[in-house]
C-alpha cells in the first residue's frame, strides 16, 4: 500500500497460491484458503472426536456444540424429514464460516469475499432446493408460485412476481454474503490507511490523532467477527428455509 | 446471535439462551411461513434489504432482456417486467420485514 492513496480493494486481488505449483497449474490464493479451510474443520473433527470422551474436552465441546447447533437449526427449520439434508447445511455452515473466519486474519485471503464463491454456493442451493421441489411434489411443486386465497382474475399478474421473487433468490443469498464480508474488510483497510495519511501528513501530530481511526478499527474487529458467524448463520438458516419451502411448499 | 461464539466454553444454559435468542430474531419460532432472517444490525439489514429490492429488479431486468434479444422485440419485454421485477422486490421486502416487525 502506497503512502499517497488508499488501496482499499487490492486486497481482494487473485494471485497464485502454493508457490511453483499453483503458478503452474493456476492454483489461486482463493483456492489455497479453501483448501485450507476444507481442511480446518475435517481435521478439527477428526482430532476431536478421536477420543470420544464421556465429557468432553474443549476441543470435543466444540465439535460437538457445533454439531448440534446445526442439527437442532435443520430440525426446527424443516421438520424431521430434513435430517437428510442435514449434513449439506453443515457442511455449507463449516465451509463459509471458517472461510469468513479465516479471512479476518493478517495476510489471508477471504475467499467468501468474492462473489463468485458466494454465487456459485447460492446458485447450488437454489438449484438444489428446486430440485428437492419437483422431486417431494412432482410438477405440483409448481402450485408453489400460485398464492393462495387469491381471484383467478389476479392469477396472470401475481404468477410471474412470485417466480421473479423466487428467482432473486440466489442473488439476495449470494450478495448478502459477499457484501457483509467485502465491507468489513474494506473498512478496515480504509481506516488503516487514515493512520498512514494521518503520520504521512501531519508528523507526530498526526501519529496523536490517528489513536482515532486505530480505536474504530479495534472496534471493527469485534464487529467483523460478529458479522463473519452471523453471515454463516444466515446462510445455513436461509437455506434451510428454501429447502422448508421446497418440503413443505408455503 | 449474541457477540462472541468464541466463548465456548460457556455452560450449556447459555448456549440455549443465545439459540433461543437467535432463533427469534430469525423469526423461526413463530412458525413463520416465508420468513428471512433479519438481524439486529442496522448496517447489515440496511444492506440486506437493499440486496432483496435489487436481486428482484436484476432477475426482471434479466430476463427482459433477454427475451428482447431472442424474439427481437427490443424494448417490450422489458418494459413489461422491470415493473413486474419492482412488484417482486416489494413482495422480498414485505417477506424480510415481517419478522422485523415482531
Amino acid at each position: 500500500m502506497g503512502n499517497e492513496s488508499i488501496d482499499a480493494l487490492g486486497q481482494f486481488k487473485l494471485t497464485t497460491g502454493l508457490g511453483a505449483f499453483g503458478r503452474a497449474f493456476e492454483f489461486t490464493n482463493s483456492n489455497e484458503m479453501m483448501l485450507f479451510g476444507s481442511a480446518i474443520v475435517v481435521a478439527l473433527y477428526v482430532v476431536a472426536l478421536r477420543r470420544r470422551a464421556l465429557v468432553p474436552g474443549r476441543l470435543q465441546g466444540l465439535a460437538e456444540m457445533t454439531y448440534e447447533f446445526v442439527h437442532q437449526m435443520v430440525i426446527d427449520t424443516m421438520g424431521p424429514e430434513g435430517a437428510r439434508f442435514f449434513p449439506f447445511v453443515f457442511t455449507l455452515f463449516a465451509f463459509i464460516l471458517v472461510g469468513n473466519i479465516l479471512g479476518l486474519f493478517p495476510y489471508f485471503f477471504a475467499f467468501t469475499s468474492h462473489i463468485a464463491i458466494t454465487g456459485a454456493l447460492a446458485v447450488f442451493v437454489f438449484l438444489l432446493s428446486t430440485a428437492v421441489g419437483f422431486w417431494y411434489h412432482g410438477i405440483g411443486f409448481l402450485k408453489f408460485f400460485s398464492p393462495p386465497g387469491v381471484p383467478g382474475w389476479l392469477l396472470p399478474l401475481l404468477i410471474p412476481i412470485e417466480i421473479i421473487s423466487y428467482m432473486s433468490r440466489p442473488i439476495s443469498l449470494s450478495v448478502r454474503l459477499f457484501a457483509n464480508i467485502t465491507a468489513g474488510h474494506v473498512m478496515w483497510e480504509v481506516f488503516a490507511g487514515f493512520m498512514l495519511l494521518l503520520v504521512a501528513s501531519m508528523g507526530a501530530v498526526g501519529a496523536m490523532a490517528s489513536i482515532i481511526p486505530l480505536g474504530l478499527n479495534i472496534a471493527l474487529t469485534a464487529l467483523e467477527f460478529l458479522v463473519a458467524v452471523l453471515q454463516a448463520y444466515v446462510f445455513a438458516i436461509l437455506t434451510c428455509l428454501y429447502l422448508h419451502d421446497a418440503i413443505h411448499m408455503h | 446471535m449474541s457477540k462472541g461464539r468464541g466463548t465456548l466454553h460457556n455452560n450449556h444454559g447459555s448456549f440455549d439462551q443465545r439459540l433461543e435468542a437467535a432463533r427469534r430474531r430469525a423469526g423461526l419460532d413463530q412458525n413463520g411461513e416465508n420468513s428471512q432472517p433479519t438481524e439486529a444490525n442496522p448496517l447489515s439489514l440496511a444492506m440486506q434489504l437493499g440486496a432483496e429490492m435489487v436481486a428482484a429488479l436484476v432477475v426482471a431486468v434479466a430476463i427482459g432482456y433477454g427475451l428482447d434479444r431472442l424474439l427481437h422485440t427490443t424494448p417490450w419485454f422489458m418494459i413489461g417486467f422491470v415493473p413486474i421485477g419492482a412488484a417482486a422486490g416489494v413482495l422480498n421486502l414485505l417477506r424480510a420485514m415481517r419478522t422485523t416487525k415482531n
